[in-house]
């Protein structure tokens, strides 16, 4: 009983934040910047930042993250980061040889007052970056937002470095993809070839952090957007943003930067929210969803009626990121579920509004919070005051899922206990079928384990 | 891409071609890939193993959300220490001030979890923005009659190296607070940390000797344990980077004296038992000594033949944390047939390095702080075929077609004692010969 200390009674807390569900923004900076073709992420900041981070993105993927440090030290705190900076950018370029460099700041680097632009501009200016190649930046306060909110400004700063204008334009459609498994980026790229629109997708790590093994260490991967497709979104016909905590603000500068307008959906998870995604891409790309698309959709539909009494009223808890939590509330009300308490770290109004306005009417007694404090201890104790049928979120769940003996689906980041995530996509009709098998095999298993002896069922 | 850092050239080593002594303990060269990690890394590895105790992090959420139970150091009791505790400092916190948050942190967790000590560790932005962790510590131990004691870990004062020595500082604020009365024949085990149970098997050996074991810091560790730790008669220190700092303050203020130990592979185990047998001068404990070794011998020795005959000739490459282990590791390999090509680590000491010179064959290459394209670099020109490291060496190994090891947090069966030695032979063995391997070759 690793939890045993959490009982059914809501502690009021003020300042304490116990076991919780978000880590801080660099993170998701180094993990945005990995979905650009040769790219080295780098943490200016302390050295264990940037281990920290190498070190999750390692157990997750189970793949190496290559990603550099400025190796604060006890001077750069009080004179400055920007020698560290400046010696980093040089020795970077020289043993690394990358096509680009991109910064992330840490609270270090923040609080001490470091102007990471100003001392990059210097570098340019001095000749440490060699022609043909960029250093670009995001500011990643670790004491604002999430690892969610530095995935989103690592995106935007892409946007600001390199979107730019022609005088031509171009038939393509901006992705700007949120925070999702390499599967599911290269899911996203398989459904729009289907339909053959033109896109550029962007950030995509996939064929970066789900590498073949060949024997070799590529220390930049094949995958990942080049730098003239980023430069080329200027040009492209529309945007769309998929899941607005990652997209939205990047989407946002690229219409008035270079004036192309944008939607933003929610990521394609589930039903409905591929349904939206496919009409937005669809129009924007002046292509026709193909049949092959529309049998998937019905095979999906089939497999929910085939074992919809399953599901019906099925309690479930989820925690993780808004993006991801949001459509993914919409399935399970979609198969008749009931997403009872949702908690993410990450702050932000709209994940509120998303889900008052999917949980209302239909399932009144959810419990959702988001931000300070929304943390897993909140989620157990709401648990133990009404049990659930299902866990839904990342592996930091296993502990609750032990204690409670509820049947638990790994789903977002961290995943640090199995693999699978970034082989196997959640996205689209296929995801989504992949979704419903799992939610169906961990509600039956228990079932099949647990129920009398007398009532195990052969044909479920 | 060029394979070395200019400026790294004097922390290799090739032995029987350089002559150099080697350069370490030095702070990366900023814009490195780095496997290392910073102080307060070093600090909270050391001491989260305490069960009993509190552990807060006061800071940005990172800290805490990537330390949570990251280690497998088990407890025979309570896991608070298997909790995540932090701050969650926000921006209004980094403007105004975080002690309030703190003070308030702290009081909640007291009342909640009745521990026995709360620790509160400092990360880089605290000293920065000026809160005065001392001071808040001070308050509440005050108001709830509890040791509250503050782990002055800002990451960039140095290297995960220098947070091992915070820690020790924070662990001797609690030695001798105790007043427990122990027999004559006792010890402390310090610096090992109870990753799968490791320390238990310990624990087993010992008693068997019949020897009391006084504390155990920190693996399965309990903070009265930590109080009366000075009582025991020796500190027996397994992983020089770790404790020594604590066994020497120790000896100092309180004239416990100390003895190095390692207890990975048979030869070290070994001795581990014999010295501390020969410490006590007691012919008693050096035949108890005897006669577990000699029935432990008896039990592996025939089994680890097996596993030597199919090994032989295999060569690896070991890069770990603290440079002591990589020289056990080195005798432990020889014992089953395989030769260590590369040896390397993050904190090692020159005398370190130096032992471990003298124990390998010619042509090894020594590295301090080392990246993953040197390694990369090593492991080729060296033909490694299997590889012992952390957690970021591992997916490299693999893409290299390596075997691997995971010698550091994420080992999740005991590789110390007598015991472990047969669980690390099989893993070798069972990673060295994989099936895998051949599809890429």
């Amino acid at each position: 009983m690793l939890l045993r200390h959490t009982s059914d009674t809501i502690i009021e807390r003020e300042a304490l934040t116990v076991n919780p569900a978000k880590t801080c923004q660099p993170i998701g900076a180094m993990y945005a910047a990995l979905g650009i073709h040769g790219c080295l992420p780098h943490s200016h900041g302390s050295q264990g930042c940037c281990s920290y981070h190498r070190s999750a993105l390692t157990r997750h993927y189970k793949e190496p993250v290559m990603a550099a440090t400025s190796s604060f030290t006890e001077g750069s705190s009080v004179f400055g980061g920007q020698a560290n900076l400046l010696q980093a950018v040089e020795t970077i370029f020289t043993v690394y040889n990358p096509d680009v460099i991109a910064v992330h700041t840490t609270c270090l680097s923040e609080t001490i007052g470091d102007d990471v632009n100003q001392i990059l501009q210097k570098a340019r200016d001095e000749n440490y970056v060699p022609a043909g190649k960029y250093v670009i930046h995001c500011n990643t306060p670790s004491y604002v937002g999430s690892h969610v909110t530095g995935y989103a400004n690592m995106v935007t700063s892409m946007v600001k470095y390199f979107s730019a204008k022609s005088a031509t334009k171009k038939d393509q459609v901006n992705l700007i993809c949120g925070w999702v498994e390499p599967s599911d980026m290269r899911e996203i790229k398989r459904i729009a070839a289907t339909m053959g629109a033109k896109i550029v997708l962007f950030p995509d790590t996939s064929d970066v952090l789900d590498t073949p093994m060949t024997g070799k260490h590529e220390f930049y991967p094949k995958g990942g957007v080049t730098i003239p497709e980023l430069i080329s979104t200027g040009d492209s016909k529309y945007t769309i943003g998929l899941g607005s905590f990652c997209s939205e603000e990047a989407a946002t500068l690229l219409e008035n930067k270079c004036k192309v307008k944008f939607s933003i959906q929610d990521l394609p998870i589930g039903l409905k929210a591929t349904d939206r995604f496919l009409v937005a891409l669809s129009r924007a790309a002046g292509v026709k969803v193909p049949d092959s698309i529309t049998e998937e959709r019905g095979r999906l539909i089939d497999m929910i009626a085939d074992m919809h009494k399953y599901l019906y009223g099925k309690r479930v808890a989820l925690w993780g990121d808004p993006d991801t939590l949001v459509p993914l509330t919409e399935f399970l009300l979609t198969m008749d579920m009931k997403p009872v308490y949702i908690v993410s770290g990450t702050p932000g109004k709209k994940f509120e509004e998303s889900m008052k306005s999917l949980l209302t009417e239909k399932v009144p007694e959810a419990k959702y919070k988001n931000g300070e404090r929304a943390d897993m201890f909140l989620l157990h104790q709401w648990i133990k005051q009404e049990p659930v049928d299902l866990l839904i979120g990342n592996t930091y769940g296993k502990y609750i899922a032990r204690d409670e003996n509820i049947p638990f689906i790994r789903m977002g980041f961290p995943i640090l206990d199995r693999v699978g995530h970034s082989y196997f996509p959640a996205v689209g009709y296929t995801g989504a079928m992949r979704l419903l098998t799992s939610i169906l095999n961990a509600i039956l298993d228990k079932e099949d384990r647990e129920c009398r002896e007398e009532k195990v069922e052969l044909t479920m | 891409m060029s394979s070395f850092l200019i400026e790294r050239k004097r922390q290799i080593f090739r032995s029987g071609a350089d002559q150099h002594e080697m350069l370490c303990s030095r702070p990366s060269v900023a814009g490195s890939v780095s496997q290392r990690a910073c102080v307060f890394c070093g600090s909270r590895v050391v001491l989260y193993p305490i069960a009993d105790a509190l552990h807060l992090i006061h800071g940005p959420i990172g800290c805490a959300a990537y330390t949570w139970d990251i280690r497998g150091a088990l407890s025979s009791g309570p896991e608070i220490h298997r909790l995540s505790f932090s701050t969650d400092l926000r921006e209004k916190d980094i403007v105004f001030g975080g002690e309030s948050k703190l003070y308030l942190s702290l009081v909640e967790l007291i009342v909640r979890y009745q521990p026995k000590a709360a620790f509160v560790y400092s990360t880089c932005i605290v000293g920065v923005i000026g809160d005065d962790l001392e001071a808040v510590c001070k308050r509440v131990s005050k108001e709830k009659g509890l040791s509250v004691i503050p782990v002055q870990a800002p990451g960039f004062q140095g290297t995960k190296k220098d947070g091992y020595k915070v820690a020790c500082e924070a662990l001797a604020t609690l030695v001798g607070t105790g007043d427990r009365e122990v027999p004559e024949i006792s010890i402390n085990i310090l610096g090992d940390f109870n990753i799968a149970g490791e320390l238990w098997l310990l624990l087993d050996y010992y008693k068997r000797m019949g020897i009391y074991v006084n504390a155990t810091i920190t693996g399965d560790g309990r903070v009265d344990d930590v109080r009366s730790a000075h009582k025991a008669s020796l500190n027996v220190v397994q992983c020089s980077g770790s404790m020594m700092y604590l066994a020497k303050i120790m000896k100092e203020e309180y004239g416990v004296p100390f003895m190095k130990v390692s207890y990975f592979g048979l030869e070290d185990m070994s001795d581990a038992l014999y010295e501390v047998a020969k410490f006590f001068k007691s012919a008693a404990l050096m035949s108890k000594a005897k006669e577990i070794v000699r029935e432990e011998f008896g039990r592996l020795m025939p089994v680890l033949k097996e596993y030597r005959e199919k090994l032989e000739g295999k060569k690896a490459a070991v890069y770990v944390g603290g440079s002591f282990k990589a020289i056990s590791l080195i005798k432990a390999l020889r014992l089953i047939g395989v030769q260590t090509v590369v040896v390397g680590s993050q904190t090692g000491t020159t005398e370190d390095y130096e032992l471990i010179q003298n124990l390998c064959d010619e042509g090894t290459i020594i590295v301090d702080d080392s990246n993953p394209i040197e390694l990369s670099a090593f492991v080729k020109e060296t033909g490694a075929d299997i590889f012992i490291g952390g957690v970021k060496e591992r997916p490299i190994a693999y893409k290299l077609g390596l075997g691997f090891c995971d010698h550091n947090h994420e080992r999740k069966e005991a590789l110390a004692g007598y015991e472990g030695m047969i669980n690390f032979a099989k893993e070798i063995y069972a990673t060295a010969m994989s099936p895998v391997w051949q599809f890429t070759r």
